[in-house]
C-alpha cells in the first residue's frame, strides 16, 4: 500500500479507535450525574454506590478517551499536513476552542470528582460532575462543527493567492444546518452506549446467578439495570427521529452520500427502501433485493413520489461542476454501513423496550435463577405465556448488548466519512490531496503498528478494568451490625469513611 | 498590537504551562517506584499528582490546539516534519495516562506494580522524547519550499538523523534530569514521612545532573553563556532552600528555571518559529505562518472569555488538594 492508502487506514483505525470511548464518557458523565443527584436529593445509600460504580467506569473510559483524543489533535498534522495547511483557518479555531473551553473543564473537574468527595462541600461536589457532563457536550457539539464544514463546507472563503479555505464567520461555522441535526443524533447514539452498558451490568448482577434475588443488592441491580432499560430505550426513539431528520438534511446538502446508502443507481420518482440486495461486482442495480416501496423517497425528501437522485445521474452532474473523475463513493460499503448501523441500533432499543415491559411494577426477569416473580402477582394475561421466553431471550442477549449501540455508532462514522470520499472536504478538497508528502509509507506503517501494538493493550486493559469493576460488590456490608439501621441513611453516608474512593 | 504576535505568546505560555505542570507529573511518575518502598508509599506519591495529572496535561491539547488555530503551517510541518518522534510521544503519553488512571482501579498489589512500573518507564520515555523534539526544534529542520521535510534516504535514516544528533541527545538529559528535579522537589513539598525525606534526598543529585546537562547544551547550541550561569545559580539556590527545608521556596526556584528554559527556546528564534536548514527563505515565521484575522480574532474573544476562567479553577484544583499526602493508612 502506498502513503495514502496508509494514512487513510491509520486515520480510520485511530479514529474509530477513539470513537469507541467518547460516547461513552458522555454518556456514563451525564448518567453519573443523574444518580448522584438521585443521591443528593433523596439520601438514598444505593444511588451514592452506583454512582461510585458508575463513576469508576467513567474514569477509566475517560482516561483511554483523552489519550487517544491526543493522537487526534496530533493527526491532522501527523499525516495530513497538506489538509491541515488547506483547512486550518477554519479548523484550528474549533480544535482550540473545544481545547480551552470544554476540554480543561471535563479533566480539571473530573478528577476534582473523584477525589473530592471528603474535601468539597456536597453542593459543590455535585456541581462538579454535572460540569463534566456539560463540558462533554460541549466538545460534542464543537467537534461535530467541525465536522459538519467537511460534509457541508460554509462560512469560509477561498484565498485566492494561497488557495486555502479562509475562516469568514465562526458564528455561522457553529451553526451549520448539518450539525443542528447531526449534534442530537450524536448523543443520542452516546447515551443509547451507555444506558446499553448499565442495562447490562444491572440485569445480569440482579437476576443473573444464583441467589442473585435474595442478595442486599438486588434492588440497587435492578435500578440500574431499569435506569439503563430507559435510556436504551428513549434514545432508541430519538436516534430514529434524529436520524430521519438528518438523512433529509445529508439528501440535499450531499446526495451522493444518500443515494449511495440506497445503492440507487438511476433517478427514481416514488424510490423503494431495500433491506437488504445482493448485486454483481462491478455491475449497478441488485438482481436481488427485498424493498419497502415509496420508502426512500419518504426518508430522503419526505414525500414518497419525490425524486430521489441516482449515483450515475449525479456523477454526471459532478463531472460536469468538478471535472473529470470519479465522485461516486464505495458503494457495498456505504449499503451496509448504513443498515448496519440502523439494524443494531435498533435491536439494542428494543432489547431496552423488552426489559422495561417485563420488569415493569417491580416484576422481574423470569430465569434459571429467579423465582417467578420478585414479591409481586405473577402476570396474567395472554402475553403472560411469553414471558419466560422473552425473559430468555434478554438474559442471553446481554454479554453482547453494549456492543450494539458501539457497532451501530462505528457504522455510522464509517457510512458518514467513506461515503464522502473522494472529497475530505465535499466539493473543496480532495482526500489525495491532504496526505503528508515528505512521509514515507514505511514511516506510516510503523506508527500503524505502535498504534496496533499499544492500543491492542489498551483494549484489553480496559477491559479488565471495566469488568472488575462492574464485578465487585456495591457496598460493604456494614461493618458494625449494631449501628443504627434506620432510614438514617443520610447521615451514615455523609459520616461513611471513603475507604472506595480513591483507592489509591 | 500584532494579533499573531500575542498568540505566539499564548502558545509559549501554554508550553510553559505544561512543561512546568507536567513535568512534575513525569518526574513523580519515575520517582514514586524508587522512593516508595512499599505499595501506601508508593500511593501517596502518586495521589499527589492523581488528582490534577489530567488537567495538566490539557495544556498540551491547548497549546497543540493553538498552534493550529493561529499557525496552521507552524502546525503541519512540526508535525509532519518529526513524524515518528511525535508518534511515540503520544504512545508514551497514552501508555502513562492510563497506567496512572487503572492502578487504583483493581485492589491487587501484583497489578498496582505493574502499573507503577508501566508508568514510571513512560514518563521517563515521554520526558526524554519531549527534551529531544524541543532540542532539535530549537536546531530547525531541513525544510523545503514546501513546508514539508523531505524523507531523502528512508524514513528511518530520516528518523535517526533526528534524533540522533547532539541536540536531540542533549534535549533528551534536559527533559529526564528536569523532569527528576521537579518531581523531586514537588513530592518533597507535598507529602509527609519517608517519602518526603527520601525526596530531598534526590533533589542535589537531581540538580547536579541538570547543571551538566545544561552546560552542554549551552555549549553546543549556542544559547548565551549568561543563560548557563543563570540556571546552574537557580539550580544552586534550590538545593540549598531544599536543605533547609524551604521546600516550597526550593520547588518555585525549580519551576522559574524550568519556565526560563523554555521561553528561552521559543523566544530564540523569533520571529522564526520553525528554521530551515535547507534554506532561510522556506523558514516559517510568525508573520507567514499566521492565520487570518477573522481566525485570530475569534480565538482571541475566546481565549480572553475563557483562559482566566482555566487558571482560576485550576488553581482551585491545587488549593482544594492542597495538604500534604501521608501514607498512612486512612483513618476510619
Amino acid at each position: 500500500m502506498d502513503t495514502l492508502d496508509l494514512s487513510r487506514l491509520q486515520f480510520a483505525v485511530v479514529t474509530i479507535y477513539h470513537y469507541f470511548f467518547v460516547p461513552l464518557s458522555i454518556s456514563l458523565a451525564a448518567l453519573t450525574a443523574g444518580l448522584q443527584t438521585a443521591w443528593h436529593r433523596t439520601g438514598k445509600q444505593h444511588y451514592r454506590d452506583l454512582t461510585m460504580l458508575v463513576g469508576k467506569l467513567l474514569m477509566v473510559t475517560f482516561a483511554v478517551g483523552i489519550v487517544t483524543g491526543l493522537v487526534q489533535e496530533f493527526q491532522f498534522g501527523l499525516a495530513w499536513s497538506d489538509f491541515a495547511r488547506f483547512y486550518g483557518d477554519v479548523f484550528g479555531p474549533t480544535l482550540a476552542i473545544e481545547g480551552m473551553l470544554a476540554f480543561f473543564l471535563e479533566a480539571t473537574f473530573l478528577g476534582l470528582w473523584f477525589f473530592g468527595w471528603d474535601r468539597l462541600p456536597r453542593r459543590i461536589h455535585l456541581a462538579t460532575i454535572w460540569i463534566v457532563a456539560v463540558g462533554t457536550l460541549i466538545s460534542a457539539y464543537v467537534i461535530l462543527a467541525a465536522n459538519s464544514f467537511m460534509q457541508n463546507p460554509i462560512a469560509y472563503e477561498i484565498d485566492p493567492e494561497t488557495g486555502r479555505a479562509r475562516l469568514e464567520s465562526f458564528g455561522e461555522l457553529m451553526v451549520n444546518e448539518v450539525n443542528l441535526a447531526a449534534f442530537p443524533h450524536t448523543i443520542a447514539g452516546a447515551a443509547m452506549t451507555g444506558g446499553a452498558l448499565l442495562l447490562a451490568i444491572g440485569a445480569r448482577r440482579a437476576w443473573g446467578r444464583p441467589g442473585a434475588l435474595l442478595h442486599r443488592d438486588h434492588h440497587a441491580w435492578r435500578t440500574l439495570a431499569r435506569l439503563g432499560g430507559w435510556v436504551t430505550a428513549l434514545s432508541g426513539v430519538a436516534v430514529a427521529i434524529t436520524g430521519d431528520l438528518l438523512g433529509k438534511i445529508i439528501t440535499t446538502v450531499q446526495p451522493m452520500k444518500m443515494a449511495a446508502a440506497e445503492g440507487l443507481y438511476r433517478s427514481q420518482a416514488g424510490a423503494p427502501f431495500s433491506i437488504v440486495a445482493i448485486g454483481r461486482p462491478g455491475e449497478g442495480e441488485p438482481f436481488f433485493s427485498i424493498d419497502v416501496p415509496y420508502l426512500l423517497s419518504i426518508l430522503a425528501k419526505g414525500d414518497p413520489t419525490a425524486v430521489v437522485e441516482g449515483l450515475d445521474d449525479l456523477q454526471a452532474t459532478y463531472v460536469e461542476q468538478y471535472g473529470a473523475g470519479n465522485y461516486i463513493p464505495w458503494v457495498p460499503v456505504a449499503y451496509w454501513t448504513f443498515r448496519l448501523m440502523i439494524g443494531t441500533g435498533m435491536l439494542a432499543a428494543l432489547v431496552g423496550a423488552v426489559f422495561l415491559v417485563l420488569t415493569r411494577r417491580g416484576r422481574g426477569l423470569v430465569g434459571p435463577f429467579a423465582g417467578e416473580v420478585d414479591g409481586v402477582a405473577p402476570a396474567r394475561g395472554p402475553l403472560a405465556q411469553l414471558r419466560r421466553p422473552a425473559s430468555r431471550l434478554v438474559m442471553l442477549s446481554l454479554p453482547l448488548l453494549p456492543a450494539l449501540p458501539v457497532l451501530a455508532n462505528t457504522f455510522g462514522w464509517i457510512f458518514t466519512e467513506t461515503a464522502r470520499q473522494p472529497w475530505l472536504v465535499f466539493g473543496l478538497f480532495k482526500t489525495e490531496d491532504g496526505v503528508s508528502t515528505g512521509l514515507t509509507s514505511a514511516e506510516v506503517l510503523a506508527s500503524l503498528i505502535g498504534f496496533g501494538i499499544v492500543y491492542g493493550v489498551l483494549a484489553v486493559v480496559w477491559y479488565r478494568v471495566a469488568r472488575h469493576i462492574a464485578g465487585r460488590e456495591l457496598s460493604a456490608p456494614p461493618s458494625a451490625p449494631s449501628e443504627n439501621d434506620g432510614d438514617d441513611d443520610d447521615a451514615r453516608a455523609a459520616r461513611r469513611p471513603r475507604s472506595d474512593a480513591p483507592a489509591y | 498590537m500584532d494579533l499573531a504576535v500575542l498568540w505566539f505568546g499564548l502558545v509559549v505560555l501554554c508550553w510553559v504551562l505544561f512543561l512546568v505542570l507536567e513535568g512534575f507529573d513525569f518526574g513523580v511518575g519515575m520517582l514514586a517506584p524508587v522512593l516508595g518502598r512499599d505499595a501506601p508509599q508508593r500511593g501517596a506519591a502518586l495521589r499527589t499528582i492523581a488528582p490534577v495529572w489530567d488537567g495538566n496535561e490539557v495544556w498540551l491539547v491547548a497549546a497543540v490546539g493553538v498552534t493550529f488555530a493561529a499557525f496552521p503551517d507552524w502546525y503541519a510541518s512540526m508535525l509532519s516534519g518529526l513524524y515518528l518522534p511525535m508518534v511515540a510521544l503520544l504512545l508514551g503519553l497514552a501508555v502513562r495516562g492510563v497506567a496512572l488512571e487503572f492502578r487504583g482501579k483493581k485492589d491487587d498489589d501484583a497489578w498496582r506494580t505493574r502499573c507503577d512500573l508501566a508508568l514510571a518507564f513512560s514518563s521517563a520515555a515521554v520526558a526524554a522524547i519531549l527534551g529531544a523534539v524541543l532540542g532539535v526544534l530549537a536546531g530547525g529542520l531541513a525544510i523545503g519550499a514546501d513546508g514539508e521535510v523531505a524523507a531523502t534516504g528512508g524514513a528511518l535514516a530520516r528518523t535517526l538523523g533526528v534524533l540522533v544528533t547532539p541536540a536531540a541527545l542533549i534535549g533528551a538529559a534536559v527533559g529526564v534530569t528536569s523532569a527528576l528535579l521537579l518531581g523531586a522537589t514537588y513530592l518533597s513539598l507535598r507529602t509527609t514521612g519517608p517519602v518526603r525525606e527520601r525526596a530531598r534526598s534526590w533533589v542535589a543529585p537531581a540538580a547536579g545532573a541538570l547543571a551538566l546537562a545544561a552546560m552542554l547544551a549551552v555549549a553546543t547550541s549556542g544559547l548565551p553563556w549568561w543563560l548557563g550561569a543563570v540556571a546552574v545559580a537557580l539550580l544552586g539556590a534550590g538545593v540549598l532552600a531544599s536543605r533547609r527545608g524551604r521546600e516550597g521556596w526550593a520547588f518555585a526556584v525549580v519551576v522559574v528555571l524550568q519556565a526560563l528554559v523554555v521561553v528561552a527556546l521559543f523566544v530564540r528564534g523569533a520571529p522564526v518559529l520553525l528554521a530551515s536548514t535547507l534554506d532561510p527563505a522556506w523558514s516559517i515565521t510568525i508573520a507567514s505562518a499566521a492565520a487570518s484575522d477573522t481566525a485570530l480574532t475569534t480565538i482571541s474573544w475566546a481565549a480572553l472569555f475563557i483562559l482566566p476562567g482555566v487558571l482560576v479553577y485550576q488553581a482551585l484544583a491545587y488549593w482544594v488538594f492542597r495538604r500534604r499526602v501521608s501514607s498512612d493508612p486512612v483513618p476510619t
